[in-house]
């Protein structure tokens, strides 16, 4: 009783953490389930945004301006990995990885050598985050600020991507990753549309960690590890709630929804006094099991008809001259 | 309207799997020509039409649409001015998009596809009334995704998609040959009324003798990745199977027996 209590004091949090991790969950619906590619560079691109508002809104900037500047980058990001996997020939999980190992070197540059850059709340050095802004504006709570922003944030990217991916280059880019050879005999370029889809998509990636530094006023060079898991879990558990046969819409609508249940688990699971230390690990085996629970059923069903099959024929003559 | 000269094509070219698939091959394509193509297996059929194509560069030689050099034109920009059906039938349509997306993403073939939708509502009674002469059904399903029809179905669908924007040529990879003899029969026939209709220009692969000599109005028989026969017009119209089974036999010789189950 009492750690639903607990559970239910936490809903706000893990709402809009969930809202605002969601846009990344989207980013990696697009590369992974659109596009079927496994985009790695997500880990770095998440950091990228996250340590370019920390840096340059500390540094004075305007927070609007910042969080563009971090959504710019990340798409140069996806630009970057896009040409390597299709220009110069490189697996796409290769590519990734090394966009993201670069973004690491990079990020150290942005936040000018430290570890991490914090974006002060009190004091002199005092300096306002888009939640800061936009809780001036209304006047509500910070809290209820960040809710509203990133139910705001999800109707207009699920409006949005909707609307693209209903395009006649946003049809060819989900054919695409359904098949090449068709998009290519209809005269589309695949590889000008893998581009686009993962430039995109480490767009929202960026948007969601300049969002989540500026939530938890700093940005970290490490803050980007796991990222994909985390995308492919929020993934996951939306399709365990809303199924896989709905429409696109939908699909997005489950990806938040899912983001939102992994916080909720998080949450629940360290106030059943999970070390945090082994989140990742969880995180890590929660996305095996989703993805081997498939494999693991066909196995079982195939043995199951084997074994039938065998017992159907024991002791059976099976001479069939006789 | 489509010329190939001096093309010449071998994989794994220096290796032990070295494959001399084309032996510089001429073929002038007349506009209007509807060219049946047969040929034992690794006859150099297919690398011929992925040629032509695009699907692979070609080792030397020209190939010219009309009076451009395509030779070394990306596939996807020859696309533009080729219709393509290929043997498997998941290949030329996106299963998991709907039966009105794939036909309209063919429909915008060699335009330019911008941020406009998708689909629009009149290419929908454009579209239902395309796919009803084919007697499938399909024209009450636009929103059905590809992925549940048959492959019968889905090569029909192939069909109107390569000639739903004129191309100057339709390339016919052995596009029944996955298919069961009826539904072959009726895609073959389809095929040939499109063709028609539109006054194609076409090349169809085929392993089946009596489909070649019943379409088009020009055989080729290839071997060994060389043209070693091509009649057309009152030549061709006369021909029976047995005279193309004498060819064979004599431009083969010993091969002959082992490519004979496959071609009758």
């Amino acid at each position: 009783m009492e750690l639903l209590s607990s559970i239910l004091r936490n809903l706000p949090d893990a709402l809009s953490l969930g809202l605002v991790w969601g846009i990344m969950a989207i980013g990696v619906y697009i590369t992974f389930k659109v596009l079927d590619i496994a985009d790695m560079t997500v880990d770095g691109t998440f950091a990228l945004g996250g340590c370019i508002v920390a840096s340059t809104i500390s540094a004075g900037w305007n927070p609007w301006m910042s969080s563009l500047l971090a959504v710019v980058c990340g798409m140069g990001a996806g630009f970057m990995t896009g040409t390597l996997h299709t220009k110069f020939k490189i697996p796409a999980i290769l590519a990734g990885i090394l966009t993201m190992l670069s973004l690491y070197s990079i990020n150290l540059i942005i936040l000018g050598g430290k570890s991490n850059i914090g974006m002060s709340q009190f004091g002199e050095q005092r300096v306002d985050t888009i939640v800061d802004t936009i809780t001036a504006l209304f006047g509500a709570t910070s809290k209820t600020t960040t809710i509203i922003m990133g139910l705001i944030l999800a109707v207009l990217i699920i409006g949005g991507l909707y609307w693209f991916f209903g395009t006649e280059k946003g049809c060819l880019i989900r054919a695409t990753g359904i098949n090449e050879a068709m998009v290519k005999a209809q005269g589309g370029n695949t590889d000008n549309m893998k581009i686009m889809g993962i430039i995109i998509a480490n767009g929202f990636v960026a948007l969601s960690g300049a969002l989540v530094a500026q939530i938890q006023r700093y940005g970290d060079v490490g803050m980007g590890t796991g990222t994909i898991v985390i995308g492919l879990a929020s993934i996951i558990i939306g399709e365990v709630i809303f199924g896989t046969k709905c429409s696109f819409k939908m699909r997005m609508v489950s990806v938040f929804f899912g983001s939102i249940a992994y916080r909720v688990i998080i949450a629940t699971v360290l106030l059943l006094g999970f070390n945090p230390n082994n989140l990742k690990l969880l995180t890590a085996l929660l996305v095996i099991a989703a993805l081997s629970v498939p494999t693991l059923r066909e196995y079982l069903t195939e043995r199951k008809r084997v074994k039938e099959n065998i017992s159907t024929y024991e002791g059976v003559d099976t001479n069939v001259d006789a | 309207m489509l010329t190939l000269k001096d093309v010449c094509k071998t994989f794994n070219r220096g290796s032990a799997n070295e494959k001399v698939a084309l032996q510089c091959i001429d073929l002038n394509v007349n506009e209007g020509d509807f060219i049946t193509v047969i040929g034992g297996n690794g006859a150099g059929k297919s690398t011929m039409l992925n040629m032509i194509s695009g699907a692979f560069p070609v080792d030397s030689g020209l190939i010219k649409m009309g009076s451009e050099n395509v030779t070394n034109q990306p596939e996807h920009v020859r696309a533009n001015r080729i219709g393509r059906v290929f043997q498997d039938p998941m290949m030329g349509t996106a299963g998991d998009m709907w039966i009105e997306e794939n036909l309209a993403i063919a429909y915008r073939r060699g335009k330019k596809r911008g941020f406009k939708w998708g689909v629009t509502k009149d290419e929908r009674v454009l579209y239902k009334e395309l796919l009803a002469p084919f007697d499938l059904g399909l024209e009450d399903r636009l929103q059905t995704k590809v992925s549940l029809l048959s492959g019968g179905q889905r090569q029909a669908l192939t069909l109107l998609m390569a000639t739903i924007q004129r191309p100057d040529i339709l390339l016919l990879d052995e596009h029944t040959a996955a298919l069961d003899p009826k539904t072959a029969s009726k895609v073959l026939s389809m095929a040939d009324t499109l063709i028609k209709e539109h006054n194609l220009t076409a090349i169809m692969v085929t392993h089946n003798m009596k489909d070649a000599i019943k379409y088009g109005n020009r055989i080729i028989m290839m071997m060994n990745g060389k043209i070693i026969y091509d009649v057309s017009g009152e030549e061709k119209a006369k021909l029976q199977v047995a005279d193309l089974l004498k060819k064979f036999e004599v431009s083969a010789g010993e091969e002959f027996t082992s490519d004979r189950m496959l071609l009758v």
